[in-house]
């Protein structure tokens, strides 16, 4: 059976890349192109802001994530003290954003991890082996859709909502595409003349797929990367939003729109900058993900197809 | 046509049979004995084997397993331990909420999308297009429970244009239930409409670089023909295969979507079960989710093929 739910965009397949040059060679000029674009540029420097304050976010925070002032509930922003003003329990909302955000890349970070490290021998296998292809592809063409809140759902009601359950359910929902990705461009590089000859010289599957095409699949595995962060931020945002993830007084920026929505009424603003914070972070990794693609691959560079 | 069907179906089934297997296995891997819970923490060891013979814990896996398909394919699901109210009934009452909000959500999504696709191509280089791209990037990146907690604020408390929270079924009151649902399917179809802005964007501008479009062009057909017989054409297959690809995250937003929105849908119903550790709802929202993403799965491939008649024949095979 075809690949019915194949993704439209040729990415996977796309033969532009020049596959037959070493893939050392070619990476050199990537982060010139990639910061030659003013898209690549703000990319770039939107990522680094949001990694900065995930891995200083400690430090630079005022107050403790959970330091409360019931003196000063529902201050508004500017105020002395409270740059962007404080929650229901005088907590300063900087500070819990800098621990949420910090919160949200372990996440992400995790998922990601996960995604890779278990899609990738999978999608090299489905690409290169054609008996495991069938197996795989079907499955992932299952699993490709599945809502990963059901998954979260299981999780939870068996072993209890998490940061470590959210990042396994949001990894595991996201290793269908990295298998798909490494899988397409397996298949693409197995007809390269590199390859081909490789596997002249009698070389076992192992040794061909681990030095002739892995190191050429890393620049689709890094940009698909790009992608899953963003899904994987939102997801966390989305289940510790519904009780599902992180767990109070864990800080978390899904929690703190929760909590913002309670009283939503009184303090519009606690509602505003968490959310804010999410868009920042998705957006950085969008921008930085689509301008990555075209930087490697300069081909799809006027297409800009996702 | 009818074999690939067939496939289709076979394959469907298996995915629920391995569905229903890992559900099973999932509820009774779960901490805690049911026997001891229903039969209350000072029961003797007597009454707790008797309740756990009356409730069929006590035959080997396999045979529970057999019952539990059995009961499942009569329509019999449970009784709910939260409420005492057969989980059937649950569902039927909340399960059109949420198809009514779904399927809202992919209209809005499918006009926005198209609409803001095609002109961004038409009108390459201009302002409309950065402003369709920009539209995109921001839909991919915003979180919908947190444009539906602003849009409460503004149009619903703000300005009053919408009722903030509330359902009123559709069919009875048309009107009213539509004022109710409009707000929640417009945030829930957002990130769709994303996705589908920059589909369709790329899709239109890879054909009508074709050579048949060019051939098309040189023949003196009118632009507005072109577009609408191979653009869109091809653009319709790709929305089909968003569609399908997405369904997993607009069932999980659905979920997000009735919780701020108050709606009496399946997401709570869920969302309930989980924290009231309710497991006969939370195994039969499991099973009718898998159920429903199966079915449109199914509907997706067959609305495909017939598009796209290269894939029935394995054509396009990649």
């Amino acid at each position: 059976m075809t690949d019915v739910l194949q993704p439209p965009p040729a990415r996977e397949s796309d033969d532009g890349a020049g596959s037959s040059a070493p893939a050392l060679a070619r990476r050199r000029g990537i982060l010139r192109r990639l910061l030659s674009s003013p898209q690549g540029r703000v990319g770039t420097v939107l990522v680094a802001l949001v990694l900065l304050a995930a891995v200083l976010g400690p430090w630079l925070a005022p107050h403790g994530f959970a330091a409360t002032d019931f003196a000063h509930p529902f201050q508004r922003p500017r105020t002395i003290g409270y740059p962007l003003g404080t929650d229901d329990l005088g907590r300063d909302v900087l500070s819990r954003l800098l621990h949420g955000v910090r919160a949200s890349m372990i996440v992400g970070v995790l998922a990601v991890t996960l995604a890779v490290v278990i899609g990738t021998p999978l999608g090299l296998l489905a690409g290169y082996w054609r008996p495991a292809d069938l197996v795989v592809s079907r499955l992932t063409d299952v699993a490709l859709a599945f809502p990963f809140l059901v998954l979260a759902v299981g999780l939870t009601a068996i072993t209890g909502a998490s940061l470590t359950n959210a990042a396994l359910a949001l990894g595991i929902a996201n290793i269908p595409t990295m298998i798909r990705v490494v899988r397409g461009e397996t298949l693409r590089l197995r007809e390269a003349d590199f390859v081909k000859a490789a596997i002249a010289t009698d070389a076992g599957p192992v040794r061909i797929l681990g030095l002739h095409v892995l190191p050429n699949t890393i620049s689709a595995i890094i940009v698909q990367a790009t992608v899953i962060m963003p899904v994987a931020v939102i997801g966390e945002a989305m289940l510790s939003f519904l009780g599902l993830g992180i767990q109070p007084p864990a800080p978390s920026l899904g929690i703190m729109l929760s909590d913002a929505q309670q009283y939503i009424y009184r303090a519009p603003s606690a509602a505003v900058f968490p959310g804010l914070a999410i868009m920042l972070i998705c957006l950085a990794f969008n921008i930085f993900g689509d301008a990555l693609r075209d930087a490697f691959d300069p081909s799809t560079a006027k297409g800009s197809s996702r | 046509m009818i074999r690939f069907l067939l496939v289709r179906l076979a394959e469907a089934a298996t995915t629920l049979l391995i569905a229903a297997v890992l559900i099973f296995l999932g509820v009774r891997a779960l901490p805690g004995d049911p026997a001891l819970a229903m039969a209350g923490e000072e029961a003797s060891p007597e009454q707790v084997a008797a309740v756990r013979a009356e409730l069929g814990l006590d035959e080997p896996l396999i045979v529970q397993f057999g019952r539990f398909v059995q009961s499942v394919a009569t329509g019999d699901l449970g009784t709910s331990t939260r409420t005492g109210q057969p989980v059937t009934q649950m569902i039927a009452t909340t399960l059109p909420v949420t198809l009514w909000l779904s399927g809202l959500a992919i209209v809005v999504a499918v006009v926005i999308g198209l609409a803001l696709g095609v002109l961004a191509e038409r009108r390459r280089g201009r302002p409309a297009e950065l402003g369709a791209n920009l539209f995109a990037l921001i839909g991919l990146s915003v979180p919908n429970f947190w444009l539906g907690l602003l849009a409460i604020l503004v149009l619903a408390v703000g300005l009053g244009w919408f009722p903030a929270s509330g359902y009123v079924d559709i069919l009875e009151h048309p009107l009213a239930g539509l004022h109710h649902l409009a707000l929640p399917a417009v945030i829930l179809g957002t990130g769709l409409a994303a996705v589908i802005t920059r589909q369709t964007r790329a899709s239109m501008i890879e054909t009508m670089a074709t050579d048949y479009v060019r051939t098309a062009r040189a023949t003196g057909i009118g632009k507005a023909r072109i577009l609408l017989r191979y653009g869109l054409r091809n653009s319709l297959i790709v929305l089909v295969t968003i569609v399908g690809l997405q369904l997993g995250g607009l069932i999980s937003g659905a979920v997000v979507t009735e919780r701020i929105f108050a709606l009496p849908g399946l997401g709570r119903l869920t969302l309930d079960a989980v924290f009231s550790r309710d497991y006969p709802v939370i195994q039969a929202v499991v099973l009718v989710i898998t159920l429903g993403y199966v079915l449109i799965n199914i509907l997706v491939d067959v609305l495909y093929s017939v598009i796209n008649p290269q894939i029935r024949t394995g054509g396009a095979a990649s």
